[in-house]
């Protein structure tokens, strides 16, 4: 039996196409994904993101818990509201999600992680604060729904929706949040636009839906999402990173302080770890075919990986994130294996497009 | 689903027309559109390639996937659709509009295994 947000029945109202996601029922897309990843681009779309989980850390030692248990340093979070991207790792430098942390209070943070790595991450926090014996309580928000609003108007267009919630975001500056009534606004996303993240009762989400609707915010299912955050440069847990790869060979060395003496899990493992692969964009050269996940590359240095592939709608052309040789570099050409067949792609530093520009050539 | 009853039709879905001078216009199938999603790239045969029935001849992208195309019975291929590789969303719009590729049918070919509109609407589970 899938999982299903509390959007489901609208979804299938509208006649989404419905995926089995992780173990959850989500939509893959209300129509053409491509016009859906272009709404996002240029004007403003939606996913339900309430898949997702928000776990709230309590306590007085939450800062000095999440210090040790995050890669990333949740000291960068000085004023409350603000938002951090960091790795969750095991012992040996092997990435067990990737996620947001929100510093609300001092004795109160929130985490997002992934849904389908969301009972894992429990659990080894749990674990973890008791081997830590951190006076922490974890509290999983299943009681909250996610609405990520994305794009150039997005913005305003939640504040047409929602009245009374332009007060209280509309001077939220990139990865910082707010509270506004229950609602809590993000201004962050996974699509390279502008735009919030908006986590509210399940009780109030069909409701939000259908106002934004209403202010012509289309909505957008997986196969936008996972178009718009390849476009972006971001990675997909359990695709381009998993437990096997450290966050060094994944794209996410600027994710991790190794500069300061504060410890964390994973550290001392990552300080000593020859960095011999690199994470890469690459744009294949000719309408041969579509860059998929798990096809073979092939460069002098040796060869890689597709981690992630896919038609891009905003450069009309196949990317790709893929796992290569450390040496390989920046307009390198290397070749993707296709059907058996070999093709020219040329390597880029993703992200390919972002804020509606295409910032490669 | 639009199903036109005049077309034959595959279990791995393609249509197929008789054309008035015995060849075969090959597409695919709404169905198949549909369940694809935007497409995005066709690869299809050399013109002159003899194939056997059931033979993989081309190859159709979306997005989301990858499908191989077949042929429906054995011929050689006569005339492939080059408009489509160059705007294969022309697919999603109307799927029976735009055939892939034609094939003049070996004299031995048997069209009479090809199901018809109804059979194949069982098959996709339309019935």
């Amino acid at each position: 039996m899938l999982r299903q947000t509390p959007l489901n029945a609208l979804h299938r109202a509208s006649g989404a196409k419905m995926v089995d996601f992780g173990g959850w029922d989500m939509p893959l897309s209300y129509g053409s994904q491509i016009e859906e990843h272009h709404a996002v681009r240029r004007d403003a779309g939606m996913f339900d993101v309430s898949h997702m989980l928000a776990v709230d850390l309590a306590g007085t030692s939450a800062r000095a818990f999440l210090r040790y248990a995050l890669a990333n340093n949740v000291d960068k979070l000085a004023q409350p509201g603000r938002a951090l991207y960091s790795c969750l790792l095991n012992p040996a430098g092997g990435v067990l999600d990737d996620l947001i942390a929100y510093f609300l209070r001092e004795d109160a943070f929130r985490i997002v992680v992934n849904a389908a790595t969301a009972d894992k991450d429990l659990a080894w926090l749990t674990a973890l604060s008791v081997q830590r014996s951190a006076p922490l309580a974890l509290t999983p928000r299943r009681d909250l729904a996610m609405i990520a609003v994305q794009g150039p108007n997005a913005r305003d267009k939640l504040w047409q929706a929602l009245p009374g919630s332009q007060a209280a975001s509309a001077e939220l500056k990139p990865f910082a949040a707010a509270e506004f009534s229950d609602y809590f606004i993000a201004r962050t996303g996974y699509t390279g636009e502008d735009g919030f993240e908006i986590m509210l009762p399940q009780t109030r989400a069909s409701a939000l839906w259908n106002a934004l609707v209403a202010v012509g915010v289309r909505p957008c299912g997986l196969g936008a999402r996972d178009t718009l955050r390849l476009e972006a440069g971001m990675n997909l847990y359990g695709q381009d990173m998993t437990e096997a790869d450290n966050p060094l060979e994944s794209g996410l060395g600027w994710t991790v302080d190794l500069s300061s003496p504060r410890d964390f899990v994973g550290k001392a493992a990552l300080a000593g770890a020859p960095v011999a692969r690199r994470l890469v964009g690459l744009q294949l050269q000719g309408k041969v075919g579509v860059l998929r996940s798990h096809q073979k590359v092939l460069t002098a240095q040796g060869a890689g990986e597709v981690t992630s592939g896919t038609f891009s709608p905003t450069l009309s052309q196949s990317i790709a994130l893929a796992r290569v040789p450390g040496a390989v570099a920046a307009g390198d050409t290397v070749e993707v294996e296709i059907r058996d067949k070999r093709h020219a792609a040329r390597v880029v530093k993703p992200p390919f497009v972002r804020n509606g520009k295409v910032l490669v050539s | 689903m639009k199903l036109p009853a005049d077309l034959k039709y595959t279990a791995s879905h393609e249509w197929i027309r008789t054309e008035t001078d015995g060849t075969l216009s090959v597409g695919i199938t709404d169905h198949a559109q549909e369940a694809l999603g935007d497409m995005v790239f066709i690869e299809l045969p050399q013109v002159g390639r003899v194939v056997a029935a059931e033979e993989a001849v081309g190859v159709v992208e979306s997005v989301k996937a990858a499908s191989d195309i077949y042929a429906p019975v054995a011929g050689e291929v006569v005339a492939i659709n080059t408009a489509l590789t160059e705007a294969p969303e022309q697919v999603n719009a109307d799927a029976y509009a735009h055939w892939l590729y034609k094939l003049k049918p070996a004299a031995a070919a048997d069209t009479g295994t090809l199901l018809d509109a109804s059979a194949y609407a069982k098959l996709v589970g339309d019935a």
